[in-house]
């Protein structure tokens, strides 16, 4: 399958006063293939959205290289970063502090027109209205309103009317439905389905929501204190996951259906996640894992295949 | 204070609260009666403006003076607290009933530390010395599992993760020995091990001190199995509530069912089509006639959309809906409208409707 985006040992670092650093992304390299919608969980502080701002550039990555489409954008400076990047577009978790509040709607969605092609007003407006239409918004009623004026969910479809203005071949998402209401969720999760398909976009969603994830992946990534610690396909992870983290973060979520029986506490995670600033030697998890021994301490775990397109960094992985 | 029990922990009759704006009435709380006995833990589930956050305010009566109109009683330990006055409403605040919000940062002050924020209660309510209240806060720490109490009594909320701050909260709510505790949204802000590590240590606590609890939430996978009794909230109303356990399998209310079915779970495969609930919720203000969710709803009709239907009691005692056209049929007849729940004569109030 052709690849859209490689990541290549990706590093951020912030400093964090003399002599302190701040380990936000620690050597992660994954690829997508065109078309596919990678997941990528973890809790607070786990890197993930540094992971998406680092592919956008909007931070620096300290090192590794972000391939797009054949091009590094590390490399690439002002001009020809911002040409490149506009195959690439990101949606944020806050539908309305993203949208400028002063702006009318039909000029937040058309503005990436207004800067990137030479079309006139008219052209421009037109545009605007087939992708409201798109994702279900009236642009009689609302092209000059204000965002304040509509909801969470009103705003979500807003911005990712906004992000397929230029058409993207890369979406990043950044937890898009998780300050949603699920009844909402649904709707903008099957908003993005069905433009997937339609404009044939490759996504990176990033979420901590494991039983959303599942509903939109094709394959999913785990991250745990700026490390990577389990890809695979999406059915085998959630099956068959094999890093105790991935196990516990699965054992977590609350399954709403009380004839389940709950899950017994052996997996639940028990502590606090380490300072990222000093973060543990050898295995970043072992803190919290029931199975640490000595060797994770020691030695840091590769990420490594265990069955075909399945990738784990663990010493003594699951199954 | 006399106790003169001989009732439920909490009884709530026939609440209503307005909010009078420029717009018109605000009906964000509209006629909702339950009761809560000691031990046991109700779920209030519904979505954002749902007006489930007026309600627990409502309950404990921390609202605004101005513009808001209340009517209904609500009965804590057998006293009617609506008629309390606000130094009697204080004796009660922190000391009988403990609230924990949703979000830790914002209800906890970030410039004094969190030892003196758990202390400020137990020494308002329990005219105990410092020293005491120090002993006692820590001790309370202790039982939330925070990690080093000792230490963490002089730290600053900033230094401290949401989950450690969410503790911190619940260690106040809990400082006096509170008989009901109401979480409202206790665990949203937070990752989901943390979410159940929380929600672990709340159904722990309230256990062992005998506390009733209401656990308002918008996710119906956090109250499936730590709540007796589910009420779903609709546009200020409750339209279905039972027993957890035939809430699930024996769901009514044609809202209640599209709730659970948007829910995206793990158990379901990839790429499936969520049932998701097209519309939103309705405008508070001048609401229309019929069924508040008949607009959103695929098997409306024209008695929906035109006669409010009443809560009307389901084969079982406790399960009680509010539909024409529920989930599996209407059974028994529709003429049954439960009486049971005390449902108060209404004011005849200009703004207040009377059916």
């Amino acid at each position: 399958m052709e690849e859209i985006l490689n990541v290549k040992d990706l590093v951020v670092e912030f400093s964090a006063g003399p002599g302190k650093k701040v380990h936000a992304v620690s050597n992660i390299s994954f690829a997508l293939a065109k078309g596919e919608t990678l997941g990528l969980v973890g809790e607070s502080g786990c890197g993930k959205s540094t992971t998406g701002r680092a592919i956008m550039q909007l931070i620096k990555p300290t090192s590794g290289r972000v391939e797009f489409e054949g091009a590094d954008l590390t490399t690439l400076r002002s001009k020809k970063l911002r040409q490149a990047r506009q195959g690439i577009q990101m949606i944020f978790q806050d539908p309305i502090s993203s949208l400028n509040p002063r702006r009318k709607l039909k000029d937040i969605v058309g503005e990436p027109l207004a800067i990137w092609s030479n079309i006139s007003r008219e052209e421009r407006y037109e545009k605007v209205r087939e992708m409201f239409e798109l994702v279900g918004l009236d642009f009689e009623a609302s092209q000059d309103r204000r965002p304040h004026e509509f909801s969470g969910g009103q705003c979500q479809r807003i911005s990712i009317a906004r992000s397929l203005m230029l058409n993207p071949r890369l979406l990043i998402c950044d937890e898009p439905v998780s300050a949603l209401d699920v009844s909402v969720q649904a709707q903008i999760l099957n908003l993005l389905r069905e433009l997937k398909s339609r404009y044939e976009l490759t996504i990176l969603f990033i979420a901590h929501d494991l039983a959303v994830v599942k509903n939109i992946s094709d394959r999913v990534a785990v991250m745990y204190l700026g490390k990577m610690c389990e890809i695979s396909e999406s059915e085998t992870l959630y099956a068959t996951p094999a890093h105790p983290y991935t196990r516990a973060l699965l054992d977590a979520v609350p399954e709403p259906d009380p004839f389940v029986e709950r899950k017994s506490d052996a997996h639940h995670l028990e502590g606090e996640l380490p300072s990222v600033i000093d973060p543990p030697s050898g295995c970043r998890f072992r803190t919290r894992c029931p199975y640490s021994q000595d060797i994770c301490a020691l030695e840091e775990p590769p990420l490594r295949d265990i069955s075909p397109g399945h990738q784990v960094a663990c010493h003594f992985p699951m199954n | 204070m006399t106790d003169v029990r001989n009732g439920p922990l909490l009884d709530v009759k026939s609440l209503r609260t307005y909010f009078q704006t420029s717009r018109g009435t605000v009906r964000a709380v509209d006629d909702v009666s339950f009761t809560l006995e000691s031990g046991s833990t109700i779920g209030i589930v519904g979505e954002s403006g749902s007006g489930k956050t007026v309600l627990s305010r409502s309950v404990m009566r921390m609202l605004p003076k101005a513009g808001v109109i209340h009517d209904g009683a609500v009965l804590f330990e057998g006293n009617d607290i609506t008629q309390y006055s606000n130094e009697q409403l204080r004796g009660i605040w922190g000391a009988k009933i403990g609230l924990v919000s949703q979000d830790p940062m914002t209800s906890l002050n970030p410039v004094v530390k969190i030892g003196r924020q758990i202390t400020e209660s137990i020494r308002h309510h329990l005219s105990i010395d410092k020293a005491q209240a120090k002993e006692m806060a820590i001790s309370i720490l202790k039982s939330v599992s925070m990690p080093e109490p000792e230490r963490r009594f002089s730290a600053y909320p900033h230094e401290l993760s949401g989950g450690l701050r969410q503790r911190v909260t619940i260690a106040i709510a809990l400082a006096c020995g509170p008989k009901l505790l109401i979480a409202d949204e206790p665990t949203t802000a937070l990752d989901v091990t943390v979410q159940a590590q929380i929600l672990d240590l709340l159904s722990k606590l309230q256990r062992e001190r005998n506390m009733g609890m209401i656990l308002i939430t918008h996710d119906l996978g956090v109250v499936a199995d730590r709540c007796d009794e589910i009420a779903v909230m609709y546009a200020g109303k409750i339209v279905e509530k039972a027993p957890t356990k035939v809430l699930f399998s024996n769901m009514k209310m044609r809202y209640t069912q599209a709730l659970i079915e948007s829910i995206p779970r793990l158990s379901a495969p990839s790429h499936v089509p969520l049932r998701s609930i097209e519309g939103r919720p309705p405008d508070l203000v001048g609401t229309p006639a019929g069924c508040r969710f008949a607009p959103r709803c695929h098997f409306a009709d024209e008695r929906c959309r035109t006669q409010e239907p009443p809560l009307m009691r389901a084969e079982s005692e406790n399960h009680l809906f509010a539909c024409w056209n529920p989930v599996g049929g209407m059974v028994p007849p529709p003429k049954e409208v439960i009486s049971r729940l005390g449902i108060t004569p209404i004011r005849e109030d200009s703004i207040l409707r009377s059916n």
